[in-house]
């Protein structure tokens, strides 16, 4: 068996994941909401970036940043006028919310691009790395697309943990999540804190979607599997903490590629989430031990 | 249970039986389906409104049910039959399941609840030879005659909605709808005070598996083509909460009153409205979280936490 291929695979593959759920979490951690939502917001940062560079011929990597603000004007807007009248509800009454909300986007996603399968095509392929060319031993190949994305993914997952911890905002989003009550006492405006938290969370979806439409074929069919998965790794790594999306979302790859190689791919989704199952009656903190409000 | 309810369920049954001779074979089979999702609204209504524990495991069982009982009638089992199998595998597994993640609270609870479904739609998806796989599974017709076969998945969902009601107050007015509310209202204090929290919450999510199980058994014979996609569609887990929450949590009536309004809703809304019908659907679940969260029954449990709760949040 290749293995140094296969844990090559699964590291890139968990860079990608830590990034998928790296908004979830949040958004989870902070505002105790599970957003059904973001699935389908990783899908209209793909799709907005296939047509950015169908039409326009915009590069995805430029795209980005355009389309994360975007994604945060929504996502603040959505929190700030819906999602707010909900908080402090108890899950059924947030999860139903957010589930509807979802049906709604999903349903328009679906009208507006049906549901075929589109692929973003760079003009220059980025081609492939062989690490036997440099390291004789290693008989690893890098497709460097991917490579390029899963940096700028872990790029962006450590960009929201500093952002937490260093700027002045973040560190209000990180006493909300400690203790509303407290940091509303401390001047914290909390509503306003918790639409920027879900305005990053939809951006840095956005943002993934810009990344996995360069590598995977996109459709609206997809949100759900994104959400899945989004749910696997909070669970793993325990909830709100960005290292901790880290650490699952590498775990995920990990267990998916290994998973696919031993027991054939068509069984990766069922181990992952009898994985999460496990987890969840054995160990509901997480592997880094940090759990939520409940 | 006093007497004189039950001689009342018993004739509204009786009566109801009768409906299908004197109306079109479309009127028949819209009558079923509000059976069907009243049944399945009355199922949810014992772990979500009794006990308070937001479960999104109904369309688990719903595709179990319907999955078992239909792999059961493909080897020979005689439909009602393969009915019951399909009931007590719903019936042994949320047995199993419910001791497992019934532990968890709130966030918790309610992802694991959603990711069963999942995981069986994967399973009974990779496990072709005996499932049909993607492909799906077609399940006997035992009639050609579209009268006969209309009455029968009637009387047979009907019979079951009927069932689900008489459990219903038999939960409600036993010790086990007192300690479900219990649950509901504070588990740590119930549990102090000496209610076995732990074998009722098992109690009501086994009678809402059981429910769910039968309804997707009856459901594979009537439709008598089921694929995982279907079976286990997260719409399934959430249209009886909707229709619930519509209802008012906690009552007797409600969940089947809210079936009713919301089956009229959504036939609206799938005639006319085809290919935006799901993001009809999702205005209208939208709508109620925010504007009707306790339901058009607004009956009983007048004292109650999760009444005071929504009352805050509306003055909100």
């Amino acid at each position: 068996m290749l293995v140094p291929q296969i844990l090559a695979n699964g590291l890139l593959l968990g860079g990608l994941y830590a990034c998928i759920a790296v908004g979830f979490s949040l958004v989870w951690g902070v505002t105790n909401i599970i957003n059904m939502l973001h699935g389908s917001f990783i899908v209209v940062g793909a799709y907005a970036a296939f047509f950015a560079y169908q039409t326009l011929g915009i590069n995805p990597f430029v795209t980005l940043p355009v389309i994360a603000a975007l994604m945060f004007g929504i996502g603040y807007l959505l929190q700030r006028t819906v999602i707010r009248r909900v908080i402090g509800a108890t899950v059924l009454i947030t999860l139903t919310l957010t589930f509807g909300l979802n049906l709604i986007l999903e349903n328009a996603l679906l009208v507006a691009f049906k549901a075929d399968y589109r692929k973003l095509n760079l003009a220059h392929p980025l081609g492939v790395i062989d690490v036997r060319d440099y390291v004789d031993w290693l008989d690893v190949v890098v497709p460097v697309d991917r490579l390029v994305c899963t940096l700028v993914a872990v790029i962006l997952v450590v960009a929201v943990y500093l952002f937490l911890r260093f700027t002045n905002i973040g560190r209000a989003v990180v006493a909300v999540r400690m203790d509303g009550r407290a940091a509303a006492l401390m001047g914290v405006e909390v509503n306003h804190i918790y639409a920027i938290t879900f305005g990053i969370g939809a951006a840095i979806a956005g943002a993934t979607g810009t990344l996995l439409s360069v590598i995977f074929p996109i459709s609206p069919l997809m949100s759900s599997s994104f959400l899945g998965k989004s749910f696997v790794i909070c669970v793993l790594g325990g909830l709100g903490s960005v290292p901790g999306v880290l650490v699952g979302g590498l775990t995920l790859g990990l267990v998916e590629s290994f998973g696919a190689a031993i027991v054939g791919s068509e069984h990766s989704l069922t181990i992952s989430f009898a994985l999460l199952l496990l987890l969840m009656v054995v160990r509901p903190t997480g592997l880094m031990g940090t759990r939520a409000f409940q | 249970m006093k007497y004189s309810t039950l001689l009342l369920v018993i004739a509204c049954f009786l009566a109801l039986l009768l409906v299908p001779f004197g109306v079109g074979n479309y009127s028949v089979r819209l009558a079923t389906t509000v059976f069907l999702y009243a049944a399945l609204a009355l199922s949810w209504n014992l772990i979500g409104g009794f006990a308070g524990y937001p479960s999104f495991a109904t369309s688990a069982f719903f595709g179990l049910g319907a999955y078992v009982a239909g792999i059961a009638q493909h080897h020979g089992v005689p439909m009602a039959g393969a009915w019951m199998i399909g009931t007590m595998a719903c019936g042994i597994f949320s047995i199993g399941f419910g001791a497992a993640i019934l532990r968890l609270k709130g966030h918790y609870f309610a992802v694991a609840s959603l990711i069963v479904a999942e995981v069986l739609r994967e399973i009974i998806n990779t496990s072709t030879s005996l499932t049909g796989g993607g492909m799906g599974l077609n399940i006997p017709v035992f009639t050609s005659n579209p009268d006969l076969f209309g009455r029968i998945f009637y009387s047979a969902m009907l019979a079951l909605m009927f069932a689900s009601l008489l459990m219903t107050i038999w939960v409600s007015q036993s010790k086990t709808g007192f300690a479900l509310r219990c649950i509901q209202q504070n588990e740590d204090a119930a549990n102090v005070l000496g209610v076995n929290t732990t074998g009722y919450k098992i109690l009501a999510f086994a009678l809402s598996g059981c429910i769910a199980g039968t309804a997707g058994a009856i459901y594979g014979s009537w439709v008598s083509y089921i694929d995982p996609s279907d079976a286990f569609d997260i719409l399934i887990s959430v249209k009886p909460i909707i229709m619930t929450l519509l209802g008012g949590p906690g009552t007797i009536l409600g969940p089947i009153v809210g079936a009713v309004v919301f089956l009229m809703f959504e036939e609206l809304v799938w005639r006319n409205f085809m290919t935006i019908h799901k993001g009809l659907l999702g205005l209208i679940v939208v709508g109620l979280i925010l504007f009707l969260p306790t339901g058009v029954l607004q009956i009983r449990r007048s004292n109650s936490r999760a009444w005071s709760q929504m009352r805050a949040w509306i003055a909100k």
